[in-house]
């Protein structure tokens, strides 16, 4: 672990030896400021069931600068776009130093049950999302199916 | 028309000579020194159309070290009304756009409630903080700081008046980020997720250690307090530091100690009689139509005759091909033949409507607008263009001033010259804007009036500009003198018309303008 803050040596042991709950989050072997995430989808929302990959990455500026975390997993969010980016303020202007990879995680997971239409990344989808809920409630109920569950990638 | 005999009388008047431009007047540069030799010219060049006589338009240029002073100035002025520590003072000034006299409203409107005042200000009151600061730091020997998760000895850590504290290093790294990476100043706020107090002036020059920071963070101040401020305004110019300081904000000409004058409402260069609206949207249409106004600018044109590649290379417009066996006169703007340029009924200016509806019949309207654009596009860029080429003008003229002093004439004799050059100059700026102008302009009785205004200036100019760049090398002396007055007085006289005519009618609400996408 040459070299590496003693703040992500830190973060790491906490987030092996107390996980939260439907999150996992392991270093890769080769890049110890590499995370393997996944998150499973919250309960009473479309993406119930589903086991969402994302990828996580400190950079050398972290925890001055946000984490970069994407979506692996295709998902059907309007917040989320098609290559997996996230629209989360904490992740840019809102980002805080005192902020951790676990309250990052728990807020992604929390845009999971409460998507916000109104502060879109992916525009076709909070159009939807908008104009007709139940119908993009639907769609998404079909990615996480499709893409998120076992047999899916 | 007026007749062009009536021009003297007209247009000048001796009490115009005192207006905004002469404020500085300390430093009258040499070149004013044409002021002993002929009072009557400087009274012209400083008429300014927009202003009364008795109105001048007072402003400083102040140097950077010259605007942290003034903003100090402030917060002492501030504090001596209010007791509150010049930190929380310059964080709370910020927040009311330096408005000190909003501030003082509402500090006292907010009387016995005052806290509402800081916290909207997102500082906390430095009536209450003292407590809070004190009560954390003493607290214990050994702390962890939450960013680097080091445990430092309480003397290192350090934080705001909200309490949350981290340790030096973290707090300057987070600083330099902030400053360095994210351009912010007074709005910075503690690192603490969701705190929203801000970091003041002290507490960041106490952190920060690298020289190169606090430079950056001390302009950065300078800069917020100059964008805030209304009345204040960075020059334009690459790479000068002045700002021009005003008492009341106008659409008037200031100009910078560095030379650069600018239009004080929008800091475009001074661009009467063109509104700062309008100019705005033609530059961002010329931005847009970079492809289009990109041929219009090239400095070759083809000969009409003979199609030899003609190279301008100074302001005038007539052009005349180097072809020795066509030597074929033609006009540059136009490429119609020279000689009836001179004659009144030819308006190389004027937007032919004819010309244009058959291009219409041929193409759709949308290439109507194009050509539209083109053809005072390429005007516009036209007296841009001659206005580079200038430079080489003064200093031809400048020889001649030379000259003519080596035989016998004083050189505040010879000033007309230069005065001649600073007129063309004027001029052309003043054209050029014109085209922007008239782009806008929808057409009415009025407008046809501008058209035949802005007509004689282009003719004027020409004539003027011409004589400076051919005659005046091969005339006698005592011919130049008179000639180049002449000239250059009607080309001021008639630029005062169009002006006035312009801004008349921006009083009676005379112009009318197209839809522009
Ligand atoms: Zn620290
Ligand atoms: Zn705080
Ligand atoms: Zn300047
Ligand atoms: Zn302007
Ligand atoms: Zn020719
Ligand atoms: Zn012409």
């Amino acid at each position: 672990m040459a070299g590496l803050p003693r703040r992500i040596t830190k973060e790491t042991q906490r987030l092996l030896s107390e996980p939260v709950q439907g999150i996992s989050a392991t270093p890769d072997e080769n890049n110890l400021r590499y995370f393997h995430v996944t998150i499973n989808g919250p309960k009473d929302s479309p993406f119930e069931g589903g086991v969402f990959k994302l990828e996580l990455f400190l950079p050398e500026e972290y925890p001055m600068a946000a984490p970069k975390v994407r979506f692996n997993t295709k998902i059907y969010h309007p917040n989320i776009d098609k290559i997996g980016r996230i629209c989360l303020d904490i992740l840019k202007d809102k980002w805080s130093p005192a902020l951790q990879v676990r309250t990052v995680l728990l807020s992604i997971q929390a845009l999971l049950s409460a998507p916000n239409p109104d502060d879109p990344l992916a525009n076709d989808v909070a159009d939807n999302w908008k104009r007709n809920e139940a119908a993009a409630i639907k769609t998404a109920r079909e990615w996480t199916q499709k893409y998120a569950m076992s047999g899916g990638q | 028309m007026e007749s062009d005999d009536d021009y003297y009388e007209d247009d000048i008047d001796p009490d115009d000579y005192d207006d905004g431009h002469n404020f500085d007047n300390e430093d009258v540069e040499v070149d004013e020194g044409y002021l002993g030799e002929s009072s009557v010219d400087a009274r012209i060049s400083s008429y300014n159309p927009d202003l009364g006589d008795d109105d001048p338009y007072p402003y400083e240029c102040l140097s950077a070290d010259k605007v942290v002073g003034l903003m100090n100035e402030i917060i002492r002025e501030v504090n001596d009304i209010v007791n509150i520590p010049s930190t929380t003072l310059r964080i709370l000034l910020a927040h009311f756009n330096w408005d000190k006299e909003l501030l003082l409203e509402k500090y006292y409107e907010y009387e016995g409630n005052q806290e509402r005042i800081f916290a909207e200000a997102h500082v906390i009151s430095p009536l209450k903080s003292k407590s809070l600061a004190r009560r954390k730091s003493g607290r214990s020997i050994e702390q962890a700081c939450e960013i680097c998760c080091n445990n430092y000895s309480s003397s290192f850590m350090t934080g705001l008046d909200c309490g949350h504290s981290f340790c030096k290093g973290c707090w300057s790294q987070y600083l330099c980020t902030k400053i360095i990476d994210e351009g912010m100043s007074q709005t910075i706020s503690c690192p603490e997720f969701e705190c929203d107090i801000i970091v003041d002036d002290a507490v960041v020059m106490n952190l920060i250690t690298d020289q190169k920071v606090c430079r950056k963070y001390q302009h950065l101040i300078t800069n917020s307090f100059v964008m805030c401020n209304p009345l204040l305004k960075w020059c334009p110019a690459p790479d000068c530091h002045h700002v021009i300081k005003v008492e009341y904000r106008d659409k008037r000409p200031v100009k910078c100690e560095c030379g650069r004058e600018f239009c004080f409402d929008c800091g475009e260069s001074w661009h009467d009689p063109v509104l700062c609206m309008h100019l705005r949207k033609w530059l961002k249409k010329c931005d847009d139509d970079s492809e289009t106004s990109h041929w219009i600018s090239a400095n070759t044109k083809e000969c009409p005759k003979c199609q030899v590649t003609i190279e301008k290379d100074g302001g005038c417009n007539h052009m005349v091909c180097r072809n020795q066996a066509c030597k074929h006169e033609f006009c540059w703007v136009c490429l119609g033949p020279w000689d009836p340029h001179g004659a009144s009924w030819y308006n190389c200016n004027r937007y032919n409507a004819e010309e244009a509806k058959k291009a219409r019949d041929l193409q759709e309207s949308s290439r109507e607008m194009l050509q539209r654009y083109l053809f005072y596009c390429n005007r516009y860029m036209n007296h841009l263009q001659s206005l580079k080429f200038e430079h080489k003008l003064y200093a031809r003229i400048k020889r001649k001033m030379e000259e003519m002093q080596q035989l016998n004439m004083s050189w505040i004799e010879v000033q007309f010259l230069k005065r001649a050059v600073d007129v063309l100059c004027q001029c052309r700026q003043t054209l050029m804007y014109t085209y922007v102008f008239a782009f806008f302009l929808k057409r009415n009785n009025q407008s046809i009036i501008f058209e035949g205004n802005q007509a004689d200036v282009e003719k004027a100019t020409e004539l003027l500009s011409e004589y400076l760049e051919r005659d005046v090398t091969t005339a006698s002396l005592g011919e130049i003198k008179q000639k180049v007055q002449d000239k250059y007085r009607y080309c001021d006289s008639r630029r005062n018309v169009l002006l006035r005519h312009v801004h008349e009618g921006y009083d009676k609400d005379w112009w009318e303008y197209i839809e522009t996408s």
